[in-house]
């Protein structure tokens, strides 16, 4: 029981991760109609700029960041955080200024070439000495240990506990909260409406006076957004940084897709729903069954779905025009 | 295809014909294989037969990329899978027959041709798992049949990362009986190490050679007119009548068979170790690069290109970081700049402007 527990828990915190980066990819694929292979990226831009923050301002508060019993107030991981997004936000602004755009009305295939192209661009340039080097680091903590929630189950030598830490909550929360501010967006605001009209049909929508240009831009800046958010986050749960070129990055990348397109891509909700459900399958499959085949298990999820359900849980059935 | 004089007609002549290219390719192996280590030494020939086994990857992923218009970015799987069934074959093979994995027999020996029956099997096996990638491609299209065929290749990896370590003796081999084949003992992670070593120019530049004319023939003739249907406009070429869903799973069959006899040679290429991360995205990767900037059904391009990307980071070893940033930049400048390739999809020999009006292969520019 405490085990089922401890896996849900977890399932719980990576499934908003998931979610969290399955927006971006379910938002550019509802409008563009390509997977943006670079979201990914993003998600590591993100990790690694938070990362190269902390470890120049903490030692201007005095504090050690290779050592994680200090731990900085709490303001200084907003202050990341933020600043992770903002840069984040620009870069991925700059992506679809540079190549996107250009390629709006190119065959969808050329478009996604030219997505792995940028993917692979922004990996290795990262990987460059003198932007964040090719070496694994360790996120200093920046956020305390608490222990919010602790239960116990069983009794004597075979007490287990389950710990529900202030990380895994504020996961959650914040994911939750970032989810909450997308789905208002999108379906309560002026901008909403204008991402659904171009998302529905880009020619009319630019006949109807919508600005499609800054609509596909606002949406890049968004999702990446998210994805930068979504790597602080992971980094936070995860200290052990891996290099910006490694292959768990864009795993982590992939598995969020595979969310975005089970949950039916181009849905706001179904990339939500995916989110959790692939974490589910991965966590309480690496559990009960084994951990050695969890990459496997959200695979063929994947290929089990597509195959029944083409257009995922919650995507409604695409009819071909000529 | 000579204009002047008419063709010999009659069975046996077209079938002798038919050999010739094969014909010419072999003594053209043979020559690379006994003259060239003496003329440019064994660290050039190895880079030579390095481009060699990219030419058969590129040239048969450029089947289903570039002929039948599908995206797999999972080539690299089929490869390894080949390479590893090969390996397997001969790595056990001759522990079988002689005893021991060392290499047997001299050029053609016998050890080679268990090597080179090895590497059919490997084909034969890694078109059987093409057939099975091929089927989802019946209902999907584009980026989701491209991711599939990327899960296809992580599971691969991740499949062969959990098999058991190698037996290394021949009396190991006989006392475990057949239950230590289950899980196939494949060297887990850290790859299947000690596989005679048989790979040498001869055998990937006639195996080069067999590629490349099946790709060709294929092109030109109507199953690949069909294919290259399915590529301009699957609903079209359905109205014409063609099997889309044959096409497809066919493209994906043969492109998986090539690619396997190429794993084959990559498993015994002296230097390497056939590992689980060589069936990674990364390598697919590479492929995918290659018939992307050749052109995309375009035979001698992607030849050229395969060819200049792998020499090319051997010349420019003091700049390895920056290899891979020039190949990002270089695939969104051509999508920008030349979507359809270096030669789109021409071959080198229809440019020639002496040929252009008496050749009639060239199908239309592809419309974008």
């Amino acid at each position: 029981m405490s085990d089922f527990i401890q896996t849900l828990i977890t399932a719980m915190a990576i499934g908003s991760l998931y979610a969290l980066i399955a927006l971006g990819y379910t938002m550019v694929y509802g409008i563009l109609k390509f997977i943006n292979f670079a979201h990914s990226d993003i998600v590591v831009l993100g990790a690694w700029v938070s990362y190269t923050l902390a470890i120049r301002l903490l030692p201007l508060l005095g504090l050690d960041p290779h050592n994680p019993a200090t731990v900085p107030p709490i303001w200084v991981a907003a202050v990341v955080l933020l600043a992770a997004m903002t840069y984040c936000g620009v870069v991925g602004f700059a992506i679809e200024r540079l190549a996107y755009r250009r390629l709006r009305r190119a065959p969808r295939l050329n478009v996604l070439i030219t997505a792995i192209g940028v993917s692979l661009f922004l990996q290795n340039v990262g990987q460059l000495d003198f932007m964040f080097g090719a070496s694994p680091q360790k996120m200093p903590t920046l956020l305390p240990s608490w222990e919010l929630a602790s239960f116990t189950f069983g009794e004597g030598e075979s007490a287990r506990r389950v710990v529900i830490g202030l990380i895994d909550v504020v996961i959650f929360s914040l994911a939750t909260i970032l989810m909450l501010v997308m789905q208002y967006m999108v379906f309560h605001t002026k901008l909403g409406v204008a991402m659904r009209a171009v998302a529905y049909n880009t020619d009319t929508a630019a006949l109807m006076g919508i600005p499609v240009d800054r609509v596909v831009s606002f949406t890049f800046v968004f999702g990446s957004v998210l994805a930068s958010a979504a790597g602080f986050l992971f980094v936070m749960k995860y200290p052990g940084m891996n290099q910006p070129a490694h292959a768990i990055w864009v795993l982590l990348g992939l598995k969020a897709f595979v969310a975005a397109v089970i949950g039916g891509i181009g849905n706001v909700r179904g990339a939500v729903l995916g989110g959790f459900v692939i974490a589910f399958v991965e966590q309480f499959g690496a559990f009960y069954i084994s951990s050695n085949y969890r990459d496997v298990y959200v695979f063929a999820l994947l290929i089990l779905i597509l195959l029944v359900k083409p257009s995922g849980l919650l995507g409604s059935p695409l009819r071909e025009k000529v | 295809m000579e204009q002047t004089s008419p063709p010999p007609q009659g069975l046996v002549a077209n079938v002798l014909r038919g050999m010739m290219p094969f014909a010419v390719g072999i003594i053209f192996a043979s020559l690379l294989h006994f003259v060239l280590p003496g003329m440019i030494g064994r660290y050039y020939s190895r880079i030579v037969t390095d481009i060699g086994i990219a030419i058969v990857m590129a040239v048969s992923l450029n089947i289903v990329n570039g002929m039948t218009g599908q995206f797999s970015i999972g080539h690299a799987g089929f490869m390894t899978l080949g390479g590893y069934t090969a390996a397997f074959i001969t790595y056990y093979g001759s522990m079988c027959i002689w005893g021991d994995t060392a290499s047997h027999g001299g050029f053609l020996g016998r050890g080679e041709w268990l090597f080179a029956v090895s590497c059919l099997m490997g084909g034969l096996f890694a078109a059987g798992a093409g057939y099975v990638v091929g089927l989802p491609s019946l209902r999907l299209r584009g980026d989701y049949l491209a991711i599939v065929t990327l899960g296809f290749g992580e599971i691969i990896r991740v499949i062969l990362q959990q098999t058991g370590p190698l037996i290394d003796s021949a009396e190991a081999l006989k006392e475990g009986g057949w239950s230590q084949m289950i899980p196939p003992p494949v060297g887990g992670a850290l790859g299947f190490g000690g596989v005679p070593k048989y790979t040498n120019l001869f055998w990937v530049y006639t195996i080069l050679t067999i590629t490349i004319v099946v790709a060709y023939r294929l092109k030109i003739s109507s199953i690949g007119r069909a294919m290259i249907s399915v590529r301009e406009d699957e609903i079209a070429a359905q109205a014409m009548g063609v099997n889309i869903a044959r096409q497809k799973v066919l493209a994906f069959v043969i492109a998986a068979f090539f690619a396997g006899v190429a794993g084959g040679l990559f498993a015994h290429e002296p230097g390497v170790i056939v590992s689980p991360k060589d069936a990674g995205f990364q390598r697919s990767f590479d492929y995918v690069i290659m018939t992307v900037l050749g052109g995309r059904g375009s035979i001698s391009g992607v030849m050229l290109s395969a060819t200049i990307l792998t020499a090319l980071p051997e010349f420019l070893r003091d700049f390895e970081q920056y290899r891979l940033i020039v190949y990002a930049l270089l695939l969104i400048i051509m999508m920008l700049v030349r979507p359809q390739g270096l030669l789109g999809i021409h071959e080198i020999w229809n440019l020639w402007p002496l040929r252009r009006s008496k050749v009639s292969t060239a199908t239309p520019e592809a419309k974008s």
